[in-house]
């Protein structure tokens, strides 16, 4: 019983660092994607063929590899000056890999609004951020929550990468149990990731749900 | 004095030519009908009007103010061109209602904005000094014009639930809720089923009656015959021929003309 209680304090400890990356990525990740989508979909050629490129390369690469990248490359580069925490590292990375990936979702649902709800805002005389907001941003929510929701998921997984720096966090904590030859514990951590995920499964349904108070 | 004047439109998109020297004019409670066959112009005519697309050349005058002259080159501000759209409505062949609104929402959307938006700058709108009023004020309104396109028993239902016909009747209470100088239709019937554009072409109809000043583009020769005033044929971005519907219809002089209303009879009998 006490090595249950050690255990489930131990993967908890480690989960708190997989849900502190998890919640500090969502946020930052979301609003910057609006805005590195804003750069995929601007006129001006030069601002959105790098906004292009740079979407190609973080979707192209393994996070892993841009966790490697943003950690191990810095110091290197500044004689070691310049150093990133290890939580910090992995913020950087997951925000930036996170980032790319929600600006292509946002893209797909700005785009797919048709055109001509936006003329039909122009001709009863709307202001362009009247249009945005009160004719447009409704129907991109709606057609952008299911992908948005298995990013999410995917993202609730995706955290225990950052054991590949170090970071403690839940998986790595149950590996090391099962190198002292306790096998379990990796099946218990499962657990916590299936709540977690399940809650969210919920939270998206939800959502869902409610918009889908009107067909289109 | 006419409503509306069009002089010399001209409008290319890059080497098309689509619209080549269109002129002419509109008086108030005029309906006019535009028929021509695909690709001779008729929706980037109407978009023009609306100020959706500019003309490369030409005047577009409403009540004796320029709204448009190309040849000037003034600077285009966006506030300046939506108040000049407000002079036109338009109604699209898709409706383009906005799905997520209820069908008074839909319709009152765009005045409540208005209101909200002269209150702050003019402490008014139609009279009234506070938005709880203006807002009652527009809401009797937008109801009436529900009577009149008989669709008062769906004002909370959404547009997805709406067949065609529902559809494009909310979107002519829509366009006529900013009370437009002069309506624009651009083949309202056309993405209808067939047992659908009776409902629609009848409450065209009802405008006439009451007055509204428009420009129907259709293919529904008959419609345009009966409710019209006048109707220009258009062909290949020029108007061929124009005149009474009598004239048009009935004893059409240009050959093309002729060709064409022969096509429709066929597609009649
Ligand atoms: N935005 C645009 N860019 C380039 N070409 C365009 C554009 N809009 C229209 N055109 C061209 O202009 C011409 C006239 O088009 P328009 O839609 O005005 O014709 P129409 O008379 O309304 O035809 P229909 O009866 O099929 O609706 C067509 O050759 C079309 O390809
Ligand atoms: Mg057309």
């Amino acid at each position: 019983m006490d090595e249950f209680l050690n255990i489930t304090q131990q993967l908890l400890t480690g989960f708190g660092e997989n849900c502190f990356l998890f919640i500090i990525t969502l946020v930052s990740a979301i609003p910057l994607g609006l805005i590195i989508s804003m750069g995929s979909m601007s006129r001006f050629v030069p601002l959105k063929a790098v906004t292009k490129t740079f979407v190609w390369i973080i979707r192209g690469t393994p996070l892993m590899l841009q966790l490697f990248v943003v950690f191990y490359v810095p110091p290197l580069m500044s004689d070691g000056e310049f150093v990133f925490s290890r939580m910090n590292a992995a913020i950087v990375a997951f925000i930036i890999n996170y980032a790319a990936y929600f600006s292509e979702i946002f893209r797909g649902g700005i785009e797919a609004v048709p055109k001509g709800q936006y003329e039909a805002g122009q001709v009863l005389g709307m202001t362009k951020t009247q249009i945005f907001f009160k004719v447009i941003l409704m129907q991109v929510i709606k057609r952008i929550t299911a992908p948005v929701g298995n990013e999410v998921i995917t993202l609730v997984k995706d955290t225990s990468l950052a054991s590949v720096i170090a970071i403690p966090e839940i998986l790595m904590n149950a590996k090391d149990f099962s190198m002292e030859g306790l096998i379990w514990p990796l099946f218990y951590s499962a657990v916590f990731f299936l709540l977690f995920c399940g809650v969210l499964t919920i939270l998206f349904s939800f959502l869902e749900k409610k918009l889908n108070y009107y067909k289109g | 004095m006419s409503i509306l004047n069009v002089e010399n439109i001209q409008k290319s998109f890059g080497k098309n030519e689509v619209l080549k020297n269109i002129s002419f004019s509109l008086e108030k409670g005029e309906v006019l009908a535009i028929i021509g066959s695909s690709g001779s112009g008729k929706t980037t005519l109407l978009r023009c009007l609306n100020f959706l697309e500019t003309p490369d050349k030409g005047r577009i005058i409403v009540n004796g103010e320029t709204l448009l002259d190309a040849d000037k080159n003034t600077k285009r501000n966006e506030k300046e061109i939506r108040r000049k759209r407000l002079h036109f409505g338009l109604v699209f062949q898709s409706f383009n209602l906005f799905p997520q609104y209820s069908v008074i929402s839909n319709i009152s959307l765009a005045p409540l904005l208005m209101a909200k938006e002269q209150l702050k700058n003019e402490g008014e709108y139609m009279g009234e000094k506070t938005y709880r009023a203006a807002a009652e004020k527009i809401r009797e309104n937008v109801l009436s014009l529900l009577k009149k396109v008989g669709l008062s028993e769906k004002k909370d239902e959404y547009p997805g639930n709406l067949s065609g016909g529902q559809q494009q009747r909310v979107a002519i209470a829509r366009a006529l809720a900013l009370d437009p100088d002069v309506l624009c239709f651009d083949e309202p019937t056309s993405a209808l089923d067939p047992e659908l554009t009776g409902e629609v072409l009848n409450v065209i109809r009802g405008l006439k009656s009451s007055d509204s000043t428009m420009i129907v583009v259709t293919h529904e020769i008959e419609f345009a015959r009966d409710v019209a005033d006048k109707i220009i044929f258009m062909d290949s971005g020029v108007i061929a021929e124009e005149g009474t519907p009598q004239e048009v219809i009935i004893n059409p002089k240009n050959p093309r003309t002729r060709e064409f209303l022969a096509r429709f009879n066929q597609n009649f009998s």
